[in-house]
């Protein structure tokens, strides 16, 4: 791969400074190693030091480089930037408050998380060395507890934007499910119980968005499926 | 009152549920009318008249419409909850919807065993 200009329109608002937010063009010379958006997100920073964006690893596994790219969200370290159209558009996850630029405020993302009792539940003594589980229960927890917590999911659910302060959220019921799946957790009745509300799981209309962007290539709507599932053999 | 949201209202299921054992009758019902109004072709007054003169019939669309207004219930009621923010005016229109709907039930038992 050789040198190239890459086109952007970034999201930029500084509430110390702006208005109100606005869209700058902008371009970046990559050099052949440049692979992923955030190479070039580092490239437009040391050109434009007042552009802030979270960034941690750089590797998909922190989840803080969430955004949305050219209309989707996605994780920046790992979206090749040659897949991408040009402009590349980049603006923040959608649907929380802005506090600058590409960075949002996630407290109402966490205050969801933490509603569902994101911890093991057992009140059994410790025991010598682990809790143990067979590998088939075991296996009920793949593709549930790889979740990273980048908001890419809950910030393109309509039912979330709708109803963020009532609605869990995808991320937020998949790592409920993660915990109601765990046989050596003893709090399936209560999480049940506390998730069957119109509002914190009933909003979820299969739009299936979660889906479409998750980074991970998880399925939240799977979970939040076997969710109710459980509630209706509870029930009927 | 201090403003707090509070969640957790321990219902959601049965209309979940309902949502989709109520579209499954209007889907079957749907298929077996069309095909028995494809087979009998009525084509006069008449004739509909007949088809709709039978017990089963008369039971099964009402039936189709109970099922309706309650499938209408529970969508247009997360249409309100979506989009309607002041519980007063909320509350009002859940209770109009549900007016309008069991007037439309008995509307449609009427017209169905008028005939």
């Amino acid at each position: 791969m050789s040198k190239r200009t890459v086109q952007f329109s970034i999201y930029r608002y500084d509430p110390d400074k702006d208005d109100a937010p606005y869209m700058q063009d902008i371009s970046v010379e990559l050099e052949p190693t440049d692979r992923k958006l955030l190479d070039a997100l580092t490239k437009l920073k040391a050109k434009d030091d007042t552009l802030s964006y979270r960034r941690s690893c750089r590797e998909g596994v922190c989840g803080s480089d969430a955004m949305n790219i050219n209309g989707k969200n996605g994780l920046a370290c790992l979206t090749d930037i040659d897949e991408l159209k040009q402009p590349i558009v980049l603006r923040p996850l959608p649907g929380l408050p802005v506090i600058r630029d590409l960075i949002v405020d996630m407290t109402q993302f966490f205050k969801q998380y933490h509603s569902i009792k994101p911890y093991l539940i057992n009140n059994d003594p410790p025991p010598e060395r682990e809790r143990l589980q067979s590998p088939e229960d075991r296996e009920e927890l793949n593709g549930l507890y790889e979740c990273i917590l980048c908001a890419c999911c809950s910030t393109s659910c309509p039912s979330f934007w709708w109803n963020p302060d009532k609605f869990v959220g995808p991320a937020g019921l998949l790592a409920a499910y993660r915990f109601i799946a765990d046989t050596r957790d003893q709090a399936t009745n209560e999480r049940l119980d506390n998730l069957e509300d119109p509002y914190r799981l009933f909003r979820c209309h299969t739009i299936m968005n979660c889906v479409d962007v998750c980074p991970k290539g998880l399925n939240p709507t799977k979970a939040i499926g076997k969710i109710k599932d459980m509630m209706v053999r509870r029930a009927v | 009152m201090i403003n707090r949201i509070v969640v957790g209202a321990h219902y959601g299921l049965k209309d979940w549920i309902a949502q989709r054992a109520t579209a499954v009758i209007m889907a079957v019902y749907s298929v077996v009318m069309a095909l028995v109004l494809v087979v009998l072709q009525p084509s006069t007054y008449e004739a509909w008249r007949e088809l709709f003169a039978c017990g089963v019939v008369k039971f099964a669309t009402f039936l189709f419409f109970v099922s309706l207004f309650y499938h209408a219930w529970i969508g247009v009621r997360d249409i309100w909850m979506d989009y309607v923010k002041p519980v007063g005016l909320r509350l009002t229109l859940h209770v109009l919807t549900i007016a309008a709907l069991v007037g439309y039930t008995a509307w449609a038992a009427a017209i169905l065993w008028r005939l």
